[in-house]
């Protein structure tokens, strides 16, 4: 039993990961990963609304009729964004001016609603909490990982420190600027699922049409 | 007359939601590998964002809007910050009908769609849109017409990307690559195209 609950709680990091397998949040992964920062605060806030969400849902499972869930469910999730926004305001203000567009943005997260809908709706609160802790670690590791390349190879800084001096400053390192744009997440991100499924072949999906019947069959 | 045809010129090309704005991704990778799917769901995100974005927009300038509720005797109240809640109810409450209709009446794109009609709800390319929609102050008949235009934007887009994928599958992709690795790498490109249409003026 504890081994499940344990694997509840690891899948969702590499093996199952929200981000580069089961296709959620995409979005927030490419608006907010352009400097390190923002990412980390984001990493946090979509980890604590999905606890509260995930918890609440999971306690309501019974109650909630199928037809009507959709809005019980988004009425949980932007009320747990409310308070988390709230919480911030009133224990961390600078940190939340920073963050105050990005908040808004997790009602949207398609991560927070896609676990209610594919996990917590049929499961108990404990390991319905394990899965939304699991899920924002998941997403974390990439968001961490795509704005690391990008803040460092875009401006040549991490975290606002100097790491690469760039021209501009006397340095010898010219910015990528592409780094900066919208676009370069995407190529970033496909190129980790590249590297994550080079590491988990079971991840590969199977070609629909096969050109070289035998490369294919050595390869799979 | 014209202005309201470049304001569908605009929402469909230079301010497309998924290419230019990266809104509503997540269902935008997952349902595009068949362009008839990629159709049928195209189809339900321009008529939710049609309807949502003017019924939202009668909501904030009626209800939410400060000095909206004069009507009622409140000149004063502002309510502004009930925005969020309120439009994604509105949208819930949609894609829930929706959800309803096609599993009546067209139960096969209802199983092709799976998991992603509900995520329509969360497709944030409809939030997005009603927020756009406040932000720019649209009157009643351009917020019809900025729905219109943006949902059809943000589908052709879908089957675009549908079209491209379906060419995709007789390529001899690395395979790691193969599927999701691939979509991306061709949705970055796609909108690197696209960002030849930023600043053009109609």
């Amino acid at each position: 039993m504890a081994d499940k609950l344990g694997k509840t709680l690891t899948d969702p990091l590499v093996d199952n990961n929200p981000v580069t397998l089961q296709i959620l949040g995409i979005c927030s992964a490419l608006a907010v990963t352009t400097s390190l920062l923002p990412s980390l605060l984001m990493s946090a806030a979509v980890i604590c609304v999905l606890i509260f969400a995930t918890a609440a849902i999971s306690l309501l499972r019974h109650q909630i009729p199928t037809n009507t869930r959709l809005i019980v469910q988004m009425t949980i999730i932007a009320s747990a964004v409310i308070v988390v926004d709230q919480v911030l305001k009133a224990y961390a203000y600078e940190t939340s001016k920073q963050l105050s567009v990005f908040v808004g943005l997790i009602i949207t997260n398609c991560i927070v609603l896609g676990r209610a809908e594919a996990f917590a709706i049929k499961n108990p609160v404990g390991p319905s909490i394990l899965d939304g802790i699991g899920n924002g670690l998941g997403y974390s590791i990439i968001l961490i990982a795509v704005a690391t390349i990008r803040e460092l190879f875009g401006s040549g800084k991490l975290l606002g420190q100097t790491v690469l001096p760039t021209a501009a400053e006397g340095g010898w390192y010219v910015p990528n600027g592409m780094m900066l744009l919208p676009p370069s997440a995407f190529f970033i991100i496909g190129l980790l699922i590249w590297a994550i499924r080079s590491w988990k072949k079971q991840q590969v999906e199977r070609p629909d049409y096969q050109i070289h019947e035998v490369h294919r069959t050595e390869v799979l | 007359m014209e202005a309201y045809l470049s304001l569908f010129v605009r929402a469909v090309f230079v301010e497309n939601l998924a290419l230019a704005f990266f809104l509503g991704m997540c269902t935008f990778l997952a349902i595009s590998k068949r362009i008839d799917t990629a159709l049928g769901l195209g189809a339900a995100v321009i008529a939710v964002q049609t309807l949502t974005i003017p019924i939202n927009y009668f909501i904030y300038n009626h209800l939410l809007k400060q000095g909206a509720l004069a009507w009622a005797g409140f000149p004063e109240v502002d309510l502004s910050f009930l925005g969020l809640v309120c439009y994604i109810g509105v949208i819930a409450a949609f894609v829930q009908i929706l959800e309803m209709v096609l599993d009546k009446y067209f139960p096969k794109l209802f199983n092709a769609l799976g998991l992603f009609l509900p995520l329509i709800t969360v497709n944030c390319a409809i939030l997005g849109g009603s927020l756009f929609m406040v932000e720019r102050n649209y009157t009643f008949s351009e917020s019809v017409m900025f729905g219109l235009g943006s949902g059809f934007g943000w589908a052709l887009a879908l089957a675009a990307l549908a079209g491209i994928r379906e060419k995709l599958k007789y390529s001899d992709v690395p395979d790691g690559l193969q599927g999701l690795g691939i979509t991306f790498v061709t949705v970055g490109l796609m909108s690197l195209a696209f960002m030849a249409f930023s600043g053009i003026q109609l």
